[in-house]
């Protein structure tokens, strides 16, 4: 190795000596931080295939199991709060495996001084959530932290579900020819959660999206079984769900950039804040790779479900450029949809 | 979208494209000086709609790239103070220094915030008044007002705990050191639109009186660009050196005279370090000594910082438009994004970026012409 990158060159940003922001932001760092520090320590098969949930045979049964840790800012927004967020989050999880939610646990990471009614509030909205989701919160843990080390409150849930008969989703089963379906809109939470913190200087009507899914999964896996594999693109956006399985599958992806769908609005407050809404989180849609000879068919019956009345199916599974998402853009040209490394930046000017 | 749909209409670029392939008889190469253009024209794929005559070639005007190491060295070291709130535009953040970038100052406890506006430091500065309020002011042209704006302010108010850490540099210094290289290759340029709209476009009226260089000012949309191309090949044959606004819905060749006299009341013009090229006489901005109390370098004692960029980087020739981006023996191997080598690597408005970001599938369509 030459002397110009031993002493001049800046540090790859996997190799840091702290953690940053950017761990947590669903991009490349967020992989390398697994890779590099949980996948090798706690290795075993059923991680190895970094689903979002872990699918476990016990005795015949397969379980769905799965946990996500909640740190939303602000904690009450249009469309949702923390309390419903942390059910929707967990039973999404359980339903991109293919299973049927039935049990959640959660955790409270409470701060000193944090009031009362807005602790209730949350319970309140996260048994209303859990209620509607037909599963049921069975255990939970509280911890209070003191004041200055925790922001107001954090939550995590875990919950297990039964993965339907026959159902064998996974990100390595996409292959060349397969569609890819989006269920509605995109960006919708990542927007409607901007736009209430301090110091963006916009109002706007967006609402976040967040949904329990695990209907709108049980009506398409009752359609066919030609689902390869479903993820919720949550943090890092559907630009990185779809990287995340270009690389696992080792295929390319084209997709139509006309054809996906996102919301006036959400649109016009990306464009004033420098963003793409193709990494924008969602909470409440889900994008499917399905065999193309059942698109159609798994895409009229989304759209007869209230929650995917907006699905399209917005491009094309490929064996060119393996791990590399492209779109196609209105001009007819192609561009790279990448992988970020951490959060998206506004750009300057 | 009202007002952008209509500046991304897929069948006007048709037109336009086959109105540039019915002018052009020869090989051209045009430059576009701004990163934001620069962004668009890989965003879109503008470069693969052109005929093969026309060759683009992207300038230095990328803000966050051209911002020199040593800038960053400085931004990381006052960052890093605890009495410090360090205020700065997102792209900054992950700008690598010689040792850190400003995200991993705040991992280890710097106060660092990301801000869409200087004014938001200014009352940060209101706002804590036992700290210390530090904005980065980075850009060209386009952001020298308002950064100006935040330390008049500043200083109306006798805020005494706000500065500015300023790497402010100008657009036409820099044409005129490329124009002055004598490998030079650019025919014609597109000039940036928002500098424009606070300069105008009398500066480039004399650069192209002087070297006999055509420029359009044009705006960043796809359409705006591709009408800005189709005005500089007309130009170029038809043997005409003029300067065209294409911009015409925010560019007035007076550009905004109320911005200029509060940047002026601010700021002076002084020599000037870029990241990839080096030092060029008279092409930024400094604080005029009547505001030499905001200014962060003499509070902090940063004045001497200095640092030494990767010799093995080819951006000075990517950023004269000599080698395109994919020529660089280091691209997209040990020279990415996450750990550019140098300036046009650094921001998504950079070219080696840009063309990392969404272009490399076509890496070898995308090789300078003129090699």
């Amino acid at each position: 190795m030459n002397s110009v990158l031993t002493i001049t060159c800046p540090l790859p940003l996997a190799v840091t000596d702290r953690v940053l922001l950017g761990h947590g932001s669903g991009g490349k760092l967020s992989a390398a931080l697994l890779s590099e520090v949980f996948l090798s320590v706690f290795q075993n098969p059923v991680l190895a295939r970094m689903e979002d949930q872990a699918v476990l045979d016990i005795g015949g049964v397969r379980l769905a199991f799965t946990t996500d840790s909640f740190v939303v800012k602000p904690l009450f927004f249009r469309g949702g709060d923390i309390g419903s967020l942390a059910v929707h989050g967990t039973v999404n999880d359980l339903a991109m495996g293919g299973a049927e939610p039935l049990f959640l646990s959660t955790g409270f990471i409470l701060e000193e001084g944090l009031e009362m009614e807005t602790l209730r509030r949350v319970a309140t909205s996260m048994a209303g959530a859990a209620k509607a989701a037909g599963v049921e919160i069975v255990t939970g843990d509280t911890k209070v932290v003191e004041k200055g080390s925790g922001d107001g409150l954090f939550i995590n849930t875990t919950g297990i579900g039964l993965v339907r008969e026959g159902a064998n989703l996974s990100a390595a089963n996409a292959r060349p020819g397969d569609r890819v379906i989006v269920s509605g809109t995109l960006g919708d939470h990542g927007i409607a959660i901007l736009s209430e913190r301090e110091g963006i200087g916009f109002d706007s009507q967006i609402q976040s999206d967040s949904a329990p899914l695990h209907t709108l999964v049980r009506t398409m896996l009752d359609t066919s079984s030609q689902i390869r594999c479903m993820r919720d693109p949550t943090r890092g956006g559907l630009a990185s769900s779809l990287n995340e399985i270009a690389a696992r599958a080792g295929v390319g992806m084209e997709l139509i950039e006309d054809e996906i769908p996102i919301r006036e609005e959400v649109r016009g407050a990306c464009e004033m804040l420098g963003l793409d809404p193709l990494y924008v989180a969602n909470e409440g849609k889900l994008v499917a790779i399905v065999a193309r000879e059942a698109a159609d068919q798994i895409l009229a019956a989304m759209l007869e479900h209230p929650l995917g009345r907006e699905a399209r199916i917005i491009g094309t599974v490929t064996a060119e450029h393996a791990g590399l998402v492209i779109a196609r853009t209105p001009f007819g040209t192609t561009r790279i949809v990448d992988m970020l490394a951490g959060d998206q930046l506004p750009r300057i000017c | 979208m009202k007002f952008l749909d209509e500046y991304r209409d897929p069948k006007l670029a048709q037109t336009l494209v086959a109105d540039i392939k019915r002018r052009v008889t020869r090989p051209w190469v045009l430059m576009e000086i701004c990163g934001g253009q620069t962004h668009t024209l890989m965003r879109y794929g503008i470069d693969s709609l052109l005929p093969s005559e026309v060759e683009l070639v992207h300038g230095p005007g990328c803000p966050v790239c051209v911002t020199p190491l040593e800038m960053v060295d400085k931004a990381v070291e006052i960052a890093s103070r605890p009495e410090v709130i360090f205020v700065s535009y997102g792209d900054m953040l992950r700008v690598p220094g010689s040792t850190r970038d400003l995200f991993q100052v705040k991992a280890a406890g710097g106060d660092v915030r990301i801000a869409y506006s200087p004014m938001e430091a200014v009352d940060l500065a209101r706002k804590n008044p036992d700290r210390q309020v530090v904005f980065f002011a980075v850009g060209f042209e386009t952001t020298a007002p308002a950064n100006a704006m935040s330390v008049w302010q500043a200083k109306r108010e006798g805020l005494a705990n706000f500065s500015i850490l300023v790497s402010h540099v100008l657009v036409p210094p820099a044409i005129r050191l490329l124009l002055e290289q004598p490998a030079n290759r650019v025919q014609g340029f597109i000039a940036p639109g928002h500098v424009c709209t606070v300069m105008g476009y009398s500066e480039y009226e004399e650069l192209a009186e002087r070297y006999q260089v055509p420029f359009v000012v044009a705006g960043f949309e796809p359409l705006d660009l591709l009408e800005g191309i189709r005005m500089l090949v007309a130009q170029l044959e038809e043997g005409r050196a003029e300067v065209e606004n294409q911009y015409v819905r925010s560019v007035t060749q007076i550009g905004n005279e109320v911005a200029r006299q509060r940047m002026f009341e601010v700021f002076e013009v002084a020599d000037r370090k870029w990241r990839g090229i080096g030092e060029i006489g008279q092409s930024g901005y400094r604080l005029r000594e009547e505001y030499a109390a905001y200014d962060a370098e003499r509070i902090f004692g940063v004045e001497t910082t200095t640092a030494e960029e990767p010799p093995e980087c080819i951006a000075a020739l990517v950023l004269q438009g000599l080698k395109k981006p994919v020529d660089c023996p280091v691209f997209g191997t040990r020279c990415t994004p996450d750990r550019p080598m140098g300036a046009p690597m650094v921001s998504s408005e950079g070219a080696c970026a840009a063309y990392y970001r969404y272009r490399r599938h076509e890496v070898g369509t995308l090789s300078a012409q003129g090699n």
